[in-house]
């Protein structure tokens, strides 16, 4: 699922979707009963498909919706929904869904020398090293947030 | 080679994803109505659980070791296993999905064993289900290999070298293998034969007069030599069956009429799924085997069309004939079902003469019902015999969210 560029000017680039979505309703299918045909039906494509915008690897990706605002510094915020790539490999600076002992939770990796954190984005919480004894385990990668304005 | 991806307790696997705290607890997954034990997770299994027990009978063990049960989530299974199938299919370029927890890969290309480490790290990763791999020179064998594995490796892979049959097929119980059924298993071991390798000693021809070819193909098989390729082309269902145990066992006509109804519709979506039509639908009733005091009733009734039909019409009305004709209200049922058979491909249809119908227009509304359907929900159009009450629901008290397919489901986390 790729978005392929279609066309570039000085102002403004178009992009075509390929997508095989089954839902995808075209944007426009022509066959006006009378009057004049559109003369823009020859130039439409498929709508674009924000799921081609969002999801690299379908069979990896899993949303999550947060509650609470230990993230508000890196743009999550109460009641988003975050999309989750657990096909992509953690690095330094990663936003990651993970679980500590049993309870799931979303912060920014920090690795610093030998030792490595979960560090919150917001001064209210302190970030939590991730130790030997703790039973952590990775559940994916934050690839993207979608905040509702409505 | 051909491996046999199978995934590891793969219903309490589903749960666990979505739920950590389970991890390394004890886990069972009841049937539909919550009725029996279908899934278990490894501490279950420890605890003795066996397949299949009745809820009701195993209750102090579930309460004493504080056994996590769930009911069913097939929306959530179906979505995970179509996951681990497309990330296979990422690797591989033949896969065959033998169910929805196991599927037959190609390995004829790679070397075996690193490969096969790293599906099983990329399956894990991708969809958090655990697998394992057992590769060997056939199907069967790869699904000896895969035992192994399971059973006796830390890697959760095994490749099962030509040299190394005998040994394996040792320690194999005749039941064991694949395709034999407990009954054939209780008939061999009368003549002797106990193990997986004394399976292979038996004369062929002797095989083949007390058994079947099928016998004969599955010694070939164990012995190394292919007789089952991957089936690659998605072959269609000889017969389809939608069945379920009401939520409250019932004798009320409209409440099994209702569900009959939906029963039959499920079966006339799947048709035209695949693109096929029936020529004959079958629906039985069952009353509670358990209750001895109880009337017992199982009856079942085949009935035929002149022409063969994917139309959810045509389908549910036959039904409800059917219906009629074996209810009866002295019994209490607890069980109803409807399967459609003889069934052949949409375009190899034969028109009948006397045909009333006409089925061009009826198949265009059929498709028009089933697009709104895909779009709107499932049965937001459906015909007025499939009711709104769904009295007849089944009981699952323990469902887990749609964690994967509804959005009011997803995941929630506090952070």
């Amino acid at each position: 699922m790729t978005i392929k560029l279609l066309h570039k000017n000085k102002y403004l680039t178009f992009y075509s979707s390929t997508s095989s979505q089954l839902l995808n309703i075209p944007f426009y299918e022509g066959g006006v009963s009378a009057g004049f045909p559109s003369p823009a039906e020859d130039y439409m494509h498929s709508k674009l498909d924000l799921n081609d915008l969002l999801i690299d690897h379908p069979s990896a990706t899993y949303y999550v919706r947060v509650n609470g605002d230990s993230m508000l510094g890196a743009g999550i915020q109460s009641g988003d929904l975050l999309v989750v790539d657990r096909s992509l490999e953690v690095i330094d600076n990663s936003i990651v869904v993970a679980n500590i002992n049993g309870e799931f939770t979303v912060k920014r990796i920090k690795k610093n020398k030998n030792k490595m954190f979960l560090v919150p984005e917001n001064e209210k919480y302190q970030p939590i090293e991730i130790t030997e004894e703790m039973d952590f385990e990775l559940f994916g990668v934050v690839a993207h947030v979608i905040h509702h304005f409505i | 080679m051909i491996g046999l991806a199978d995934c590891n307790n793969f219903y309490a696997s589903c749960e666990r994803v979505f739920n950590p705290k389970i991890k390394g607890k004890p886990v069972v997954v009841l049937s539909n109505n919550d009725g029996c034990v279908i899934a278990r997770s490894n501490e279950a299994k420890a605890l003795n659980i066996k397949m299949g027990e009745p809820a009701f009978k195993i209750k102090p063990i579930l309460q004493k070791h504080k056994v996590h049960i769930f009911s069913t989530n097939f929306a959530l299974y179906g979505d995970l296993s179509e996951r681990v199938m497309n990330t296979l299919k990422s690797e591989i370029n033949k896969v065959e999905v033998y169910s929805i927890d196991e599927a037959f890969l190609d390995f004829s290309d790679f070397s075996s064993f690193d490969r096969a480490m790293s599906i099983r790290k990329k399956v894990k990763q991708w969809t958090g289900i655990p697998i394992s791999i057992g590769i060997a020179p056939t199907k069967t064998l790869a699904k000896v290999a895969n035992h192994i594995a399971k059973k006796s490796t830390k890697e959760g892979v095994f490749v099962l070298r030509e040299r190394d049959i005998t040994r394996s097929l040792q320690h194999l119980a005749v039941e064991d293998i694949w395709g034999v059924g407990r009954r054939n298993a209780f008939k061999l071991k009368q003549y002797g034969v106990y193990t997986a390798l004394d399976f292979t000693n038996v004369n062929i021809e002797w095989l083949r007069r007390k058994f079947s070819i099928n016998a004969v193909r599955l010694q070939k098989e164990l012995k190394g030599e292919r007789c089952y390729e991957l089936e690659l082309k998605k072959t269609k269902k000889k017969n389809i069956c939608t069945s379920r145990s009401f939520g409250k066992e019932t004798n009320n006509y409209n409440i099994i009429k209702q569900a009959v109804s939906n029963f039959a519709n499920t079966c006339a979506v799947k048709l035209r799924n695949e693109r096929s039509c029936c020529y004959k639908i079958s629906v039985f009733l069952m009353t509670n085997r358990h209750k001895a005091s109880a009337v017992q009733h199982f009856p079942y009734i085949t009935l035929n069309f002149n022409t063969p039909t994917s139309d959810s019409f045509e389908i549910v009305s036959k039904a409800n004939i059917a219906l009629q004709t074996i209810y009866n209200n002295a019994c209490i049922y607890k069980k109803a079902g409807v399967i459609v058979q003889s069934i052949v491909s949409e375009n190899e249809v034969q028109a009948s003469l006397f045909d009333t119908i006409d089925r061009k227009k009826r198949n265009r509304l059929m498709c028009s019902i089933d697009k709104i359907n895909m779009l709107m929900g499932r049965d937001k159009i459906r015909l007025a015999a499939q009711g709104f009450d769904r009295k007849w629901k089944l009981k699952q008290e323990k469902l887990s969210p749609c964690y994967t397919t509804r959005f009011s489901d997803i995941l929630s986390v506090n952070i």
